[in-house]
């Protein structure tokens, strides 16, 4: 029987077929799980880096060992990785090496809607996109053959709705190919200007090459149809091309970067109207267009937001069934922070301190939403505590005293730590906030370097953040229970009194934790002595409602962590069992 | 023939990720292709959250539009109102009927609104509520929910019973497949 698979299980299955041997990544919806289902293969040595620019080192560095190495990561980690994967398009590779970057158009869990496929012709880098589970898995085993044949760190582009889709997957075996000899060659991996200059002619070689080699097939099909209509598509707009105009010929790019122009153009030839179907950014049409090609495309829709088989379908001029119209009026329902999440007490206090807070990527973004409404701003991993420092610069340091950077335990590690070290060097005046709750809370829970514990669950070196800290030059540090309000209070106001660099670290693990979780508490409960004031309401806890008869606790969602107990002035709210 | 769409609605963390993983093995074990879509991430945390799960002989899009649902699973009563128009004419709603308030509500900037089963009643759909945790209490274990669901689901697609309680069986944890097969049939003779 095929297996259901998720796409990027499916990525991950195809890596271990193709006999992957190492696999680094930092986790990023909607790419995590690929990584998350590598590390149950126990052949493949896989990590969780401190950030995407170390995922690629590392793969990069086993490549030149001679193994199939792969790293993944979201559309916006291919950001910080940008830098090795550059470069590595010069050395080329020597084992396999695969780049997996899913996009996530609609942005269901992310700060923009960038096109990575501008990356493939930026860094002249071959890029293959699936468009269903089975294509994950083929796609990827082909990406690593590849790899090798043309010398060249392959891309692999997901977007959310192929990487979390499930479809029937046929699976096989693992082909191990032994690991290639490494040898000693300068001219290909030492990039200095002398030895770069040759490597960029074998890169536009290469590119020329395969170029040329694509017109063959193999990495395309063409589905017969009315010579009315011809589509040219990848990815998941296939899936909807397919069910909105069945009836119409369609080309279906498996690599999208480098385009097998030649066979395009032929396609082109057949049909009467050719219009390109993909989500995001014209990155197909304007090649057509710059080869000659008349093609529509984005005058039919849009360059936002992710599409469906019914407005592809509208757009052609085809009639689609209405539904009915969606109730109007009716409450949304934001994400919130979880009954008893440890970021709660922090926002309560930066929030009633009144401080400008600059915040940073994880649940803790949660804190810009009512009524706890504390974060000012939020730009990309890592850059709270850059934006403080520039505050301090335009405003001074009176502004300064008023304002604070908060940024997770994972994020820190991940790319705060050079934005802390340049404050010390620069003489800033800055307060950050590290919200400490031992894991990468957002993307699922995955260990982290202050986590004591790798990616199989196994005892690491857990590095201590107040040391991090201290090492990189701050003198001044506190650690506070986030839950205990008035000590946490306290603190802050005494970090952003003292004159340079301060750090808060609020400690409290995520109450998602299984060894939290292990340990419940009973609910807190309403007593007789409730004036109703809402006191209570202004920490935004899911567990807390309120009608006309004042206030309840909804004991099913109640994890008894007690922080409304201590904020109620008629001390009305009782720890479970002892009202 | 006609593939089956069903969508699932809910809160973030109420488990609907099991019940379209249950609905997927039914239709692998019926030889039919399946696609599922599920959202992670931001909208896990406490959000209205959707699922959709598409069988038949061929299936590309996993998502599911407007008006084009058979069945809609829903977990929460707010969220069986908002995704209403999603069902087509003559399509079914299973709805759970538990409340949850969404923070609006908790804050008071907006109330929950009343009457949502008679409101969903008036529209051109079936609409089945269920206390489906009343019913897991009763096979033994609050979070069977969802297999309550299911089982009232099964009932409702005239599917094969025993066919259905295999999917659940293969899929949930092996001590907690008995208090699960349970919950199924409590949910399947009470649609």
């Amino acid at each position: 029987m095929k297996e259901l698979l998720l796409g990027n299980q499916a990525v991950a299955r195809g890596a271990w077929q193709a006999g992957v041997s190492v696999v680094a990544s930092y986790p990023g919806t909607p790419s995590t799980e690929i990584t998350e289902a590598i590390a149950l293969f126990p052949e493949v040595r896989a990590q969780w880096a401190t950030n995407e620019k170390v995922s690629l080192e590392v793969a990069f560095g086993a490549s030149l060992a001679g193994a199939r190495s792969m790293v993944c990561m979201k559309h916006v980690g291919l950001n910080v990785a940008a830098d090795p994967l550059f470069t590595a398009s010069y050395t080329g590779v020597n084992g396999g090496l695969v780049v997996v970057v899913a996009d996530d158009p609609g942005m269901h869990s992310s700060q923009n809607e960038q096109d990575s496929r501008d990356y493939a012709r930026a860094a002249h880098l071959p890029m293959l996109e699936p468009s269903d589970s089975q294509e994950c898995l083929d796609f990827t085993r082909y990406a690593f053959a590849l790899s090798e044949a043309y010398d060249t760190p392959v891309l692999l582009r997901l977007t959310t709705r192929v990487a979390h889709s499930q479809s029937l997957v046929e699976v096989g075996e693992r082909e191990m190919p032994p690991l290639k000899e490494y040898k000693k060659d300068v001219a290909k991996n030492v990039m200095m200007p002398a030895m770069a200059k040759g490597r960029h002619v074998a890169l536009e070689a290469r590119m020329e090459r395969l170029s040329r080699d694509v017109n063959e097939g193999g990495c395309f099909t063409i589905q017969d149809g009315s010579e009315e209509l011809g589509i040219v598509t990848s990815g998941i707009a296939y899936q909807y091309v397919m069910e909105a105009v069945p009836d119409a010929k369609v080309m279906k790019l498996g690599m999208v970067y480098p385009l097998p122009l030649e066979a395009i153009r032929n396609f082109a030839a057949q049909v009467k109207r050719l219009v390109v179907v993909e989500e995001l950014e014209p990155f197909i049409q304007n090649q057509l267009l710059a080869a000659g090609i008349p093609c529509e495309g984005k005058e039919l829709w849009s360059i936002q937001g992710e599409y469906t088989a019914r407005g592809i379908a509208k757009a052609l001029g085809r009639e689609v069934a209405e539904g009915m119209a969606p109730q109007e009026g009716l409450p949304g329902r934001p994400p919130v922070m979880c009954p008893g999440c440890p970021h709660r007490g922090t926002f309560y206090v930066l929030h009633k301190m009144g401080l400008t807070v600059l915040g940073d990527i994880g649940c803790y973004t949660l804190g810009a939403a009512a009524p706890l409404s504390s974060i000012d701003a939020c730009l990309c991993m890592g850059a709270s505590i850059g934006m403080a420092m520039g505050m301090e610069k335009a405003r001074g340091r009176d502004y300064s005293r008023k304002t604070i950077s908060v940024i997770g335990d994972s994020t820190f590690l991940h790319s705060g730590m050079t934005g802390l070290v340049d404050a010390v060097y620069n003489g800033g005046h800055i307060t950050v906030g590290i919200l400490d709750n031992s894991i990468t809370g957002m993307t699922g829970h995955q260990e982290n370097p202050a986590s004591g514990k790798d990616i199989y669950g196994n005892p690491a070196p857990a590095v201590s953040l107040e040391e991090v800290c201290a090492s990189l030059g701050v003198q001044d540090i506190h650690v506070v229970d986030p839950f205990d309000l008035k000590a946490a209070e306290k603190e802050v106001r005494a970090a952003l009194d003292y004159d340079g660099v301060s750090v808060v670290i609020f400690r409290r693990p995520c109450a998602l934790l299984k060894e939290v979780l292990r340990n419940p508490k009973p609910p807190v409960v309403i007593t007789d002595a409730c004036v109703k004031c809402g006191m209570c309401m202004r920490i935004g806890c899911p567990a807390i409602t309120r009608d006309a008869d004042g206030m309840h606790i909804d004991a099913t969602l109640c994890t008894g962590c007690g922080l409304c107990v201590g904020l109620c002035p008629s001390k009305a709210i009782a720890e479970g069992g002892k009202a | 023939m006609k593939n089956t769409r069903i969508l699932i609605t809910g809160v973030g963390g109420q488990g609907t990720l099991l019940t379209s993983r249950i609905l997927g093995r039914v239709a692998q074990m019926r030889g039919m292709d399946v696609k599922l879509s599920e959202v992670h991430g931001m909208s896990q945390r406490g959000g209205s959250v959707v699922t959709y799960v598409t069988l038949g002989e061929k299936v590309y899009s996993p998502l599911i539009e407007p008006g084009q649902a058979d069945f809609m699973l829903t977990f929460e009563q707010l969220e069986a109102l908002r995704y209403a128009h999603m069902v087509a004419p003559g399509g079914h709603i299973i709805v759970n009927t538990q409340r949850i308030s969404p923070m609006p509500v908790v804050t008071g900037a907006a109330a929950y609104p009343e009457g949502i089963l008679e409101t969903l009643a008036a529209k051109p759909v079936h609409i089945h509520p269920v206390d489906a945790l009343a019913m897991a209490m009763e096979a033994g274990n609050p979070k069977t929910v969802n297999t309550a669901m299911i089982g009232a689901l099964a009932r409702w697609m005239q599917s094969d019973k025993e066919l259905f309680l295999e999917a659940v069986r293969t899929c949930v944890p092996e001590k907690t497949r008995a208090v699960n097969e349970k919950a199924f049939l409590i949910g399947w003779e009470h649609p």
